[in-house]
Formats: structure tokens, C-alpha cells, sequence
């Protein structure tokens, strides 16, 4: 990789040389500047080895995996997908030196012929990289003339680049997209999805205990308690920050000189810069035990992960969401609307509350669902502070859990990804982003809608 | 429009009933002014309250006490075979003088649980402390040196006033003879409180008086490099080509309800993206920074992109218009105008975009890199875990001293979020161009 740049370095020296030279020498004009003819001899030497290279390392697996079966014994073949995971596995144990007890002959003869391979991949790899850099500039430097129109072949390349890195935003949600519902779809091969939709009760079971049949009660996977458990902490969290948040908004927009605005806005947004495992860290040590010890000293039982301790802190981390949404939607309601109000003989708090807040309704109405959005995904507060009891309850003293505390707790570790328990985390995961990309699509909508009613 | 008739007011009773409302309007008027400044004060409340309850408890665990011992760096007895190496040092019998010298400063007990108490004391690293100080420091050999060695995260504790010597033996974690051992080094003075030297230097240990973020604080810094290689190029790409290149047709206009999409998909789901596609699909290994690299890459392009492009859009149309006018191509325009001048724009929100995945948890949960690891990473593809996460797994353990270290954690956590977004707002101040 690193000759190949060095190659392409000096292509464009050669390149913009001999651009220079023409210039000097000839009485025509040049099409194009030196450093362009530089830039696209480099260009050329440099992109189809490149290209060459990843091809190479990323095939090169892929076809010794498919030459290595021809070790593998005639079980192994005849076995499911599993069986020869299972194989490539031994196989490249032996190849990184890893070995765990008695190798079987067929795995060392792989083994050692997957090394063989490798060794000679990088030679081809290497001789092959190299030939093409070379020839490839050596093809592009040989068209650099006075007429060529090098800026216009580098401008279009460039131009590709930068198409091809704003692909990378739809590659990214394909990958998401994908990587969850294939794991749904067989998910939802093992469980019914309506079992799942609609199901009460959440109990994952490792396929290992089921299986081997020792009890343990059979696995359920409804999905009912930790969404109501979701909704619950948001709602919690919504109590909090909605009423707070909202009336920041007011007075930072309405009544704040701007010194106290400059002040106040900037100490708001620090809350929303917090880490959100720092609030967990806040709510599991301090809230916790202070909401435990309040309810316990009026008489109420409140379980040591309540929802409420959760929903209390997940309020403080959106405050600042809401406010400075709701903020800028006040702002952006026409002066000429207060000044009529106020010509009317209103007083600032009656133009607020009967003609700023209708106007700023949508908007406001969207930060408040952004919010939600926000508080349904927030994970690092549940995981450390709310409980993993999946209990259907609406109680907001019980320990619940939530969608993204399951998803944590099933994901993080070692786990098989045959096993239902593992993929109910997809399955989960897929209803988390539907969930939140309605509640993003609502917001929008509504903004949309009531957007342009004032100007 | 109604067929409500009004009574007709005359301009008297007018008056007076304006009068009669006035008061109440103003009392209204007083108590939504209260109510703003109450929300903002609660809000506020809140960040103090915050701050408070973390520097409360991380201050302190910036410090921990050490004891003082005189130790005899015998040459025989840690380096037997007298080469001086890690390897035959590692024959050496530090304990041993450790435990002599600590003998010797509490007036030499006899009996076996005395001595066994008295070895609960001092850290159980302290006999790789001692190691390190004398490769360090070899001409001090067959020397007499005091060297302060960290005290057992219980004694430690003790020592904080958290473990009253009301409570019952039975009942704390330290015994009464523990208690009069450290009484006595107390009143020689041997017993110091100091800057931890572990929680900067040391790597994660399930011994709370040696655990160090140095080794989550690599991993964050090399995983914050390959997030900020991959993610700025790729957003500032994005963005110039949305703003100044790309037709209107459904191919932008899908990236574009992509990259918006993309802003609100929670956390997590990246995380699970990586695991299902970089670590299952791909086979690369877990916990590395590489890979928590590229989904917190993935994850922070949103902002970076939105962000570039406020930038890009900033830039007024005649600096292109003069720069076309002159016979610049449009990728001329770009590169030697347009995109120089968005430049801070683009980097504060880079910055923003990173501290954000500074700060990240969950996804990197979900690919792996809650391992404990000892070592310190060396590279991008070492295994190593980074500060959150560090922080996330020192909240689960049960040792009180943790929650120092782990409040500590956070601080140095918060000092770098806050320097970061200082910087950037900085950087737009000085930068900053009003066109």
C-alpha cells in the first residue's frame, strides 16, 4: 500500500514536470494547469491498484474457504451451514497457531494448505499491485499532451468521490436495516410474531436449557412489559422535563435580557452534553437510594430500581432538548404578532400564553415528540438504573425494564446466534426503530404542516 | 358571526372594570414570570446538583492514602540471579521484603494472625510497585529506601471515615487489630494522602486501590482517532456534494431523508449494526478500537454532515460567483474557496460530533468492549475498552472505594468533554466570519 503511494507520488512529479516542460518548450497553450496532469498521472496509477489490492485481500478468504472444503470430510459436507462453520473454525485455529487439544489430520492438512495459500497470495498480491500501479500511471503520464483536458478527467473522478462518500449514509442504513430484520425474520421463524407483539409475558430462555429439556419453565417472548416499561420511564420522564423545559423556553425567549440568555442557554445545553452513563452513574447511586428512602419514609414500598429514579433522571437529560427546540420555535414567531397583542393592551404573560404559544403549538408539540423519540432510545440510564424484571406494570415504583435494557443485557458478552433468546434482541431492536422513526416522521409532519402559517 | 349581543359599556363603567382587572392581570402577570424563572432555576438546580454530588465523591478519589515503608533492597534476595531483567527479577522475593519492612514499622507481631492482618494492609500490588522501583532505580540496591506503597482499598476506605469503629467487628470489613495497626502508623506519620498515582497510571484491576483509567483512556483516544479519520472526510464529502453538486433528483433526496433518519436512530441500534455486520459478517475480532471506531464513525456522520453543510451554506454566493467569474472550474470553487472558508464551521462540528462519541456507551457495549483488559492498547487493533465503558463496568462493582474511582473517572471523563466543546466554541469565535 504504502509503495503503491510512493509510486503514485512520483507519477505526479513526472506528471507535472513534463506538463511544465510542454508549457515552456511549446509555443500552444497547456488545456489544463501542470499540477492537473501531475494529479491524473498519480490518479491513474494509483486507484485501479488500490482497487486491486481490496479486491485481492478481501477474495483471498473467501476463495481459500471454498478451496479448503475439499479437505473436509464427507460428513462435514453433507452437514448444515452450522457443521462447516464449525470446520472453517478449527480450521483457522490451526492457522493462528491456536489449538485446543488433539487436531484432526484433515484440519492440520487445511490448515497448513490455508497457510501455503496465504504466503502465496501476497506474493501474486504484491508483483500484481505493483505491475498495475506502474503500468496504469505509465498509461496515464503517456496521454499528457498540450491538449489533453486532465481537469476535466481529475474533476470527474473527484466528483465520483464525493458521490460515493454520500453513499456511505444509505449504506450504513441498508447495513442497519438489514442486519436487524434478517435476524427478525428468524426470529420470527422460531416465535409467531403475534407471540411476540402481543405476548404479556417476557421470560428468555438459552435454546441450550431447552434443548437438553431441563426445565426451567419454557421461554416466552412477549414484548408488552418492556414496551409499557419504555413508556413508562419516558412518561416519567416527560412529567420532568415538559413543564421545566417548556418554561425555560418561555422566559429564556420572552423575558431573559440577553446577558442572562447568554448565560443561562449555554449552562442548559452542558446537561445535554453530560455522558448518558454519567447520569446512569447519578441515578443508580444518588437518585435511587433518595427516591427509595422518600417513599419508604411515607409508608410506600419502592422497589431499589424504580422506574420513577430512571424517569427522573432521563427528565433532566432531555430538559435541555425541549428547551432549546421550543426556544427557537418561539423565536421564530413573528414580532408583528406580540406588538399586536401587546397594541390590544395585553400584558406580556396574556400575549404569550394566547397568541406566542398557539403559533408555536406544531413546534412545540414536535420538540415534544423528538424528546420521546430520544428518551425511548436513551439506553446507558435504564441499564444501570432501572431493574431487568420484566413486570407488566404501571406502577411507577416498581422496577420495570425497557426495550433497550434487554438489549444490552442479551447482547453484551458471549452468546450463540442460533439461540432464540440472542435474536429476540434483533427482533427488539427492529420494533425500537420503528418505533422511533414514527415518532421522528410525526414530528416532521407536524412541523410541515404548520409551518408557513405566519409568514 | 354569533348571535351574542353585547352590552353597551359607557366609557365610566368601562374604566372602572379595566381598573377592577388590572390587579389580577398583574398578579397573573408576576406569577408566569415566577414560573419561567422557576423552571430555569430547577433546571439549573439540577446541573448543580449533578456536579456537586460528582465532584463531591471524585475529588476525593483523585487521592488515596499510601503508607511509608522503609524497605531493604537486599540483592540476593529480589535479584538472584543478579541480572537485573524483568525475568529474574521476577525471581526475586518481594514480597517477602516488603512484608519484613512492614513487620519492623508495626513493632514485628508474632503470631499468625497478627502477621495476617498486618499483610492486609498494604496493597497486593505493592510487591510489582516495589519491582518497578528497583529497575528503575538500580544503583540503589542493597540500599535502605522508603517507598510509599498504597494501602488495601478497605483500609483505604477506613481511613476515609467511611467504616465507623462503632459498627461491630463482626460487621465491617476491617478487624480491630487492622484498626490498631493503622492507628500506630498513623502516629509515626507513616501514612500519607496523596494524588493517586494508580488511577493515572494504572489499568484496570479488580483491586480498587490499583484500578487506573490509563488503559480506557488510550483505548478512547485511539478509538476517538479512527472516528475522527474516517468520519470527517466522509462528512465533509457528503456535505460539499449535497450542497454545492448534487442535482435535484430522488437519489439526493433519499441520501438526504437517509442522513436525517440516521440523526435518530438511538445509539444502540449502531452498536448492533456493528456487531451483526463487522464482527459476525466480517469475523473482525471484538473490543478492538478499530471497529468501535468505525460505528462511532457511522454514527456521528449525521452531525458532522448536517453541521458541514450549515457551514458550506454560510459561505455567501459571491465568493463563488467571483471565483466562477474568473474562470475557476466549479470543483476550483470548491476547494480553493468555498471550502477554506467553511472550514472552522466544519471542524467545530466535527468537534462536537467527536465529543458526543467520546461520551458513547451503549454501542460500544454491543460490539464487545466491556472485556477486561489489563494491558494498555498499543494500537487500533489491541483489544481495549474506553473511558464510558470503563466507567460503566467500575459503577457494577460492589468495593465502596470503587465509587470513588469510578466518580474520579467521570471527572477526567467531563474534563476532556468540556475542553473539547471549550475548543470548538473557541475555535467558531476566532474563526468566525460575519460576510
Amino acid at each position: 500500500m504504502l509503495t503503491v503511494l510512493v509510486i503514485s507520488a512520483l507519477y505526479f512529479i513526472a506528471g507535472q514536470r513534463v506538463a511544465r516542460a510542454l508549457r515552456s518548450n511549446n509555443a500552444g497553450k497547456l488545456h489544463s494547469l501542470p499540477h492537473y496532469h501531475g494529479v491524473w498521472a498519480a490518479v491513474t496509477s494509483a486507484l485501479p491498484a488500490l482497487f486491486v489490492l481490496l479486491t485481492i485481500l478481501i477474495g483471498k478468504d473467501l476463495l481459500f474457504q471454498f478451496w479448503a472444503r475439499d479437505y473436509f470430510p464427507e460428513d462435514v459436507m453433507n452437514g448444515d451451514t452450522v457443521d462447516r462453520a464449525i470446520a472453517l473454525a478449527k480450521v483457522s485455529n490451526v492457522i493462528n497457531g491456536i489449538s485446543f487439544g488433539e487436531v484432526e489430520p484433515w484440519v492440520q492438512a487445511a490448515g497448513d494448505a490455508w497457510i501455503r495459500w496465504d504466503a502465496n497470495a501476497i506474493v501474486v498480491a504484491n508483483s500484481l499491485v505493483l505491475a498495475v500501479s506502474l503500468v496504469g500511471g505509465l498509461l496515464g503520464y503517456r496521454r499528457i499532451n498540450l491538449a489533453f483536458r486532465s481537469r476535466n478527467y481529475v474533476e470527474r473522478i473527484l466528483t465520483w468521490m464525493l458521490i460515493g462518500s454520500s453513499l456511505v449514509a444509505i449504506l450504513t442504513t441498508i447495513g442497519i436495516v438489514l442486519s436487524v430484520l434478517f435476524e427478525s425474520i428468524r426470529f420470527f421463524k422460531l416465535i409467531p410474531p403475534q407471540d411476540f407483539l402481543f405476548g404479556l409475558e417476557w421470560n428468555p430462555q438459552f435454546e441450550g436449557a431447552e434443548r437438553a429439556g431441563s426445565g426451567g419453565g419454557t421461554a416466552t417472548y412477549g414484548m408488552v412489559p418492556m414496551f409499557v416499561g419504555t413508556f413508562l420511564i419516558s412518561a416519567i420522564a416527560l412529567t420532568v422535563a415538559i413543564p421545566i423545559g417548556l418554561f425555560s423556553a418561555i422566559y429564556l425567549a420572552e423575558y431573559a435580557t440577553p446577558r442572562i440568555r447568554g448565560i443561562v442557554k449555554p449552562l442548559l445545553e452542558i446537561l445535554a452534553g453530560v455522558p448518558t452513563v454519567v447520569y446512569g452513574f447519578f441515578a443508580a447511586l444518588t437518585v435511587a437510594p433518595f427516591v427509595k428512602s422518600v417513599g419508604e419514609s411515607m409508608g410506600l414500598e419502592v422497589a431499589s430500581e424504580s422506574a420513577l429514579a430512571a424517569g427522573l433522571v432521563m427528565g433532566v437529560m432531555i430538559i435541555p432538548f425541549i428547551s432549546s427546540l421550543s426556544d427557537d420555535v418561539i423565536n421564530a414567531v413573528p414580532q408583528s404578532l406580540r406588538d399586536a397583542a401587546y397594541g390590544l393592551g395585553s400584558t406580556r404573560s396574556e400575549a404569550v400564553r394566547q397568541v406566542v404559544l398557539p403559533a408555536a403549538l406544531p413546534g412545540i408539540v414536535a420538540a415534544v415528540i423528538l424528546a420521546v423519540s430520544r428518551a425511548v432510545g436513551e439506553t446507558m440510564i435504564v441499564v444501570m438504573a432501572a431493574g431487568l424484571a420484566a413486570n407488566l406494570s404501571f406502577n411507577p415504583l416498581d422496577a420495570v425494564t425497557t426495550v433497550t435494557s434487554q438489549i444490552v443485557t442479551i447482547l453484551v458478552g458471549d452468546q450463540e446466534f442460533e439461540s432464540a433468546k440472542t435474536l429476540s434482541a434483533f427482533a427488539l431492536a427492529l420494533m425500537l426503530i420503528i418505533t422511533t422513526l414514527a415518532l421522528n416522521y410525526f414530528a416532521l409532519q407536524i412541523v410541515k404542516k404548520y409551518r408557513e402559517q405566519y409568514d | 358571526m354569533t348571535d351574542r349581543t353585547y352590552q353597551r359599556l359607557d366609557p365610566q363603567q368601562a374604566a372602572e372594570r379595566v381598573k377592577a382587572s388590572i390587579n389580577l392581570r398583574k398578579r397573573k402577570e408576576t406569577r408566569f414570570l415566577w414560573l419561567g424563572k422557576t423552571a430555569v432555576a430547577i433546571a439549573l438546580g439540577f446541573l448543580v446538583l449533578l456536579f456537586a454530588g460528582i465532584l463531591s465523591k471524585g475529588i476525593p478519589g483523585l487521592f488515596q492514602y499510601y503508607v511509608t515503608l522503609d524497605v531493604r533492597l537486599d540483592a540476593r534476595q529480589l535479584d538472584p540471579s543478579g541480572q537485573m531483567t524483568v525475568e529474574s527479577l521476577a525471581g526475586g522475593d518481594f514480597d517477602g521484603a516488603i512484608l519484613t519492612s512492614l513487620y519492623e514499622a508495626l513493632g514485628n507481631p508474632e503470631g499468625r494472625k497478627e502477621k495476617r492482618e498486618a499483610r492486609r494492609l498494604i496493597s497486593s500490588g505493592s510487591s510489582q510497585r516495589l519491582m518497578n522501583y528497583v529497575l528503575d532505580n538500580p544503583e540503589q540496591l542493597e540500599s535502605m529506601v522508603s517507598i510509599q506503597f498504597a494501602v488495601d482499598d478497605d483500609v483505604d476506605t477506613f481511613l476515609r471515615g467511611l467504616i465507623s469503629r462503632e459498627t461491630p467487628e463482626a460487621d465491617r470489613r476491617i478487624s480491630d487489630q487492622l484498626i490498631g495497626y493503622i492507628d500506630a502508623l498513623e502516629a509515626e506519620g507513616r501514612i500519607s494522602y496523596e494524588i493517586s498515582d494508580y488511577l493515572f497510571f494504572g489499568s484496570a484491576s479488580r483491586d480498587a486501590e490499583m484500578a487506573g483509567i490509563r488503559g480506557a483512556l488510550v483505548g478512547s483516544i485511539l478509538t476517538l482517532l479512527v472516528c475522527i479519520v474516517i468520519a470527517f472526510p466522509l462528512g465533509v464529502a457528503t456535505a460539499v456534494y449535497l450542497e454545492e453538486m448534487a442535482p435535484k433528483n430522488r437519489l439526493t433526496e433519499i441520501i438526504e431523508i437517509n442522513i436525517n433518519n440516521l440523526a435518530a436512530v438511538p445509539s444502540v441500534v449502531f452498536g448492533i449494526m456493528g456487531l451483526a455486520i463487522f464482527i459476525v459478517a466480517f469475523g473482525m475480532p471484538r473490543s478492538i478500537p478499530l471497529v468501535g471506531g468505525i460505528v462511532l464513525a457511522l454514527m456521528t456522520l449525521p452531525t458532522i454532515i448536517i453541521s458541514s453543510r450549515a457551514a458550506i451554506r454560510a459561505v455567501p454566493p459571491s465568493i463563488r460567483d467571483a471565483a466562477l467569474g474568473v474562470g475557476a472550474s466549479k470543483m476550483q470553487t470548491i476547494m480553493h474557496h468555498v471550502l477554506p472558508l467553511a472550514m472552522p464551521g466544519m471542524l467545530t462540528g466535527t468537534i462536537i460530533g467527536m465529543a458526543q462519541a467520546l461520551g458513547e456507551t451503549a454501542p460500544l457495549l454491543m460490539i464487545g468492549m466491556v472485556a477486561f483488559i489489563v494491558d494498555v492498547p498499543g494500537g487500533v487493533t489491541d483489544p481495549g475498552t474506553v473511558l464510558p465503558v470503563q466507567i460503566f463496568m467500575w459503577a457494577d462493582f460492589a468495593e465502596r472505594m470503587f465509587v470513588q474511582k469510578t466518580s474520579a473517572a467521570i471527572i477526567v471523563l467531563l474534563a476532556f468533554l468540556i475542553s473539547m466543546n471549550a475548543a470548538a466554541i473557541l475555535l467558531r469565535k476566532k474563526l468566525e466570519r460575519r460576510w
